[in-house]
């Protein structure tokens, strides 16, 4: 399967199946998109034709073109067949290690934004603090379920984490007294609102957290709109110069300042920049989750105005890069010599098999966006995962469970999609989030396109 | 070539005898918490490799 665009002056044509891309002239493009369909005389004629008036463009220069693509259909770059789908339900079958948890320290939040799956971090439930009795069975549940996997990812979240600073603090010294000896490699992560940011958290998170992720939605008023405190206050003056302090205090470690974009700033390109503005360089934005009956809910009609946006995203990163004050957004990192395999591409998130979410009580769910859903409980980290039918349905998940993806080219990138979007779209967590996949599809060809303008500008 | 170029990509056919090793990120683990992909993933063994 290929797939061809044509985007910021460049024709790319990217082999699905091998994971080739390739740049070409209008004269190639146009040839590889007849090359399956019409045979040599056909395409060469329609060619003649329709570049009569391109002097370069002759007989000969037609047939060289037929012979190099069928020189990389021989070395399997162009039109490679699809040969992974038993792959993707065996691996995941016989996959059954855990390697990340999601640990919701905190069930309650000192913000109330609107917008929040989290439902102002109650989840739907009562308030509630993880104790440090729960965290550290959490640890000793993931090492256990872990087999031979060193690297083992635990995430601190709520709700607000820093809401139950101490004992995050003290499951991190407990996960650190037994790495050597389990032989696990703990990398932690914070995501955080930032209001109780302190000296203590930024020396503390600096020295432990692998990586922290900052929520700020860009501009004062884009953020502060939905981003509120209890008594309805905005929160971008109280947090903004304690993610400055904690960023310059952070030195080459990673973070994520990471925004949500609504239907109220569809322009969120402007957000992302005003977040460079602001000294940050590690950038994220993210679509908002929602009903669609909410009023910052993305429509339909926003599609055309984001998919623009990505595209200024993308040429304003490239100039930026070129003067050499580059800024990193989330979705278009990707590495196209050292990225994912083909198994890490076909068995989908890891959802409810490698990565579940833990509540304050210990209760375990596929991920923190099932959290608060009865029908979704997978079990608690004292017994292990008992709903084993549930589990299997996630192990099912991957990307070749939904018969809408068989054609879409984008389906090793996304590896079939967020299976809780599926779910709240369609009440299925193999149905397709149809939404959410046009702006998957867009980041990525904006994403490989800034790739392929990377190798130019080098040569 | 003179009409194509073929930019540098690691083949996904031959990591099938490679990958599989599972020491990556997990997909949504460490920014988006929303819409996950994989395509922004690195290969352990690879950022090893490099070492």
């Amino acid at each position: 399967m290929l797939h061809q665009y044509k985007l910021n002056g460049y024709n790319i044509v990217l082999d699905v199946f091998s994971g080739s891309v390739h740049t070409v002239d209008d004269l190639a493009y146009d040839v590889i998109s007849l090359y399956e369909k019409k045979s040599k005389d056909e395409i060469i004629s329609e060619m003649l034709d329709k570049y009569k008036d391109d002097d370069t463009v002759t007989q000969n220069e037609i047939s060289d073109v037929i012979s190099d693509i069928k020189e990389l259909e021989t070395a399997g770059k162009l039109f490679t067949e699809d040969e992974y789908k038993d792959l993707a339900f065996d691996f995941k079958k016989n996959n059954t290690v855990i390697k990340a948890l999601c640990l919701h320290v905190a069930h309650t939040c000192n913000l109330n934004c609107e917008y929040c799956f989290a439902s102002q971090g109650k989840y739907h439930g009562d308030r509630a603090l993880m104790s440090l009795e729960v965290g550290k069975r959490a640890i000793d549940f993931l090492v256990e379920n872990s087999g031979n996997r060193k690297n083992l990812e635990v995430d601190f979240f709520g709700g607000e984490p820093l809401m139950n600073w101490d004992v995050v603090k003290q499951i991190v010294s407990y996960a650190r007294s037994i790495e050597k000896e389990k032989k696990k490699n703990f990398r932690f992560t914070l995501t955080t609102n930032g209001v109780l940011i302190d000296d203590d958290v930024i020396d503390f998170a600096n020295k432990e957290m692998h990586n922290v992720v900052l929520s700020l939605d860009g501009r004062k008023e884009v953020h502060d709109h939905l981003r509120k405190n209890i008594n309805g206050k905005g929160s971008y003056d109280t947090i903004v110069p304690k993610f400055q302090e904690f960023i310059k205090r952070r030195g080459d470690r990673g973070y994520y300042i990471r925004g949500t974009f609504t239907h109220n700033n569809t322009d969120f390109t402007n957000d992302i920049l005003h977040m460079a503005d602001l000294g940050f360089t590690e950038l994220s934005m993210e679509p908002v989750v929602c009903s669609p009956d909410d009023p910052y809910a993305l429509t339909y009609d926003d599609l055309p105005i984001l998919y623009e946006q990505y595209e200024i995203l993308a040429k304003e990163m490239l100039e930026r890069e070129k003067s050499g004050k580059p800024i990193t957004f989330y979705h278009y990192m990707i590495d196209l010599t050292a990225g994912p395999c083909i198994y890490k591409r076909i068995s989908g998130c890891g959802s409810g098999t490698e990565y579940m979410a833990v509540t304050p009580w210990g209760e375990l769910f596929p991920c923190h966006q099932f959290v608060g859903d009865p029908k979704y409980s997978l079990g608690n980290i004292f017994d292990g995962v008992q709903n084993r039918e549930l589990q299997n349905e996630f192990k099912l998940c991957n990307a070749y469970a939904r018969p809408e993806c068989k054609d879409c080219w984008a389906k090793l990138y996304c590896s079939g999609g967020c299976a809780a979007n599926a779910y709240h779209a369609t009440g299925s967590v193999t149905g397709v989030y149809k939404y959410g996949c046009e702006l998957f599809k867009k980041r990525m060809e904006c994403a490989i396109m800034m790739k392929v303008a990377e190798q130019a500008n080098t040569k | 070539m003179k009409r194509i170029k073929t930019i540098d990509t690691r083949d996904l056919k031959y990591s099938k005898k490679t990958g599989g090793c599972g020491e990556c990120q997990t997909s949504c683990q460490s920014a988006c918490k929303t819409s996950c992909g994989v395509a922004n993933q690195q290969c352990e063994k690879c950022l090893g490799n490099n070492k």
